[in-house]
């Protein structure tokens, strides 16, 4: 596909796949995707997929929050979900990516971290969210975060005998999440402000900005991509991403 | 010593059910999907494509290059995330039992990557792997000579059994586990063996294993069949 075919089909607001520039592909999340995790689930956006599991471990909380658990989001752009991928170390792009959803969790407090301790000052859980992408086209960020806030709110934790973790079997407790902190990553190109891109125009964005939003409220912020934006652009940008929130939330309910 | 019956219920030279999908992963030149009981492999094939560093080119012919992983949950206790002493070998295995069959005379300079990512696990993953990678081959269009089916086999307790689970290969009182691929002349390209068996023994435990990859191999070739029929419909 021609890159200037893109932009100028987007100049006129149009996409290659017929989509308007604010319109999401269709989305579909499915639990449960992987037995041994604690939660899982998978996300697809057109055919864009990721899938996310969260296990738990025990762990010891830091100095300063005794009585806190703690979240581990690690994302793993395996070469399973595109040409691009390589092995190796996690690259910056799977940092960035897992550090957005780390993001939304954690400043949003969808998840009370006070229900993570086991016993203060000793003992907390550790809960670790892998994100895995299995085919990426386009909108990696949107989607992990809808497939991780659905994880989590699906996993129970393992049982503790005699001081030990039995990973095999879960109690019935889990974690509430409080809000859905979903975030819409706004694209733009060729001066046109666009979401979920797919593969294709992901090559031809100029700049990116996620965001996270609950309840209206903003709790993340990433601007990415080699071209700035103006405070007009963000403006708009987040206009977007609240009238968006809804109608993400609804496939986490 | 005996174990007189299965957990799940199974006959001895039954394996799990299973299912399999082509086409999984769009992004792929070649992927496919195999379950068997609990355990889920997806397989990504990518190339024939240029060979990066160079002078890893093989100027002869294509090289296959395999990485077998599982993902941090797909396992009871969490498996930390990247390469392990354990992938490293079971990629290597895999490599070498896809190999035989495949011909990449055509593409010097080139490699196929193949990459292999465990969803779930329930024992047997590498075969399933195998297997799923197999599938993906086809569907990426690499010539091969035939399919390559895997399961595993082995002894538990006093019985050889075949497709072992998770509980199986645990069973307290010994198991012996022997992952086994074929091509589909029943020629072994994978072979490895944990515990402790008769000659008699393993012998009979291939000939399960025989039967088992052949109806392995049905079930692939029915669903690329099923695929590529699919495809001509539409």
């Amino acid at each position: 596909m021609n890159n200037d075919y893109i932009k100028s089909l987007v100049e006129k607001g149009k996409r290659i796949d017929g989509r308007n520039l604010d319109e999401f592909r269709k989305i579909i999340i499915e639990t449960n995707i992987s037995k041994n995790a604690a939660g899982s689930a998978r996300c697809k956006i057109g055919q864009t997929e990721v899938i996310v599991g969260v296990k738990f471990d025990v762990g010891e909380p830091y100095p300063d929050s005794p009585d806190e658990g703690t979240i581990i989001v690690i994302a793993e752009l395996i070469p399973v979900a595109s040409p691009d991928f390589e092995l190796g170390p996690p690259s910056p792009k799977a940092t960035e990516l897992a550090r957005i959803v780390d993001r939304g969790i954690r400043e949003s407090k969808c998840i009370d971290f006070k229900k993570l301790c086991i016993k203060e000052g000793e003992k907390i859980w550790m809960a670790f969210i892998d994100i895995y992408p299995l085919n990426d086209d386009g909108n990696l960020i949107d989607a992990s975060v809808l497939a991780s806030l659905k994880a989590l709110s699906e996993a129970k934790f393992p049982k503790i005998v005699n001081d030990k973790v039995e990973h095999e079997s879960k109690t019935n407790n889990g974690l509430k999440l409080n809000k859905l902190p979903v975030t819409t990553t706004l694209y733009k190109i060729s001066g046109n402000i666009l979401v979920d891109v797919n593969n294709k125009e992901e090559q031809v964005v100029d700049s990116r900005l996620s965001v996270s939003v609950a309840d209206g409220n903003i709790h993340a912020l990433q601007k990415g991509g080699d071209v700035a934006l103006s405070i007009d652009d963000i403006s708009k940008m987040i206009d977007i991403a609240m009238k968006k929130e809804k109608e993400l939330a609804k496939f986490l309910k | 010593m005996s174990y007189t019956k299965r957990n799940d219920g199974r006959k001895f030279d039954e394996p799990r059910k299973m299912e399999a999908k082509i086409g999984v992963i769009p992004r792929a030149d070649g992927s496919a999907m195999f379950k068997i009981g609990d355990t889920i492999a997806i397989a990504a094939v990518y190339g024939p494509r240029e060979l990066h560093p160079k002078f890893l080119q093989n100027p002869e012919k294509g090289i296959l290059r395999c990485n077998y992983d599982m993902t941090s949950f797909s396992v009871p206790e969490r498996k930390k995330p990247g390469p392990s002493r354990r992938g490293t070998e079971i990629s290597l295995v895999i490599e070498k039992s896809l190999l035989p069959v495949l011909d990449l005379n055509q593409f010097p300079n080139a490699v196929v990557d193949v990459f292999i990512e465990i969803i779930q696990a329930n024992a047997g993953t590498r075969c399933a792997g195998i297997t799923a990678a197999s599938m993906a081959l086809a569907h990426a269009g690499v010539p091969m000579r035939n399919l390559v089916s895997a399961v595993s086999v082995g002894k538990v307790g006093d019985k050889i059994v075949i497709d072992l689970d998770k509980s199986e290969e645990d069973y307290e009182e010994g198991a012996t586990d022997i992952p086994v691929a074929m091509n589909g002349d029943h020629e072994i390209t994978l072979l490895q063996l944990d515990g402790e068996i008769s000659k008699d023994e393993l012998l009979k435990a291939l000939e399960l294993a025989r039967k088992g990859c052949a109806e392995i191999d049905k079930v692939q070739r029915d669903t690329l069949k099923e695929f590529y029929r699919g495809i001509k419909d539409e």
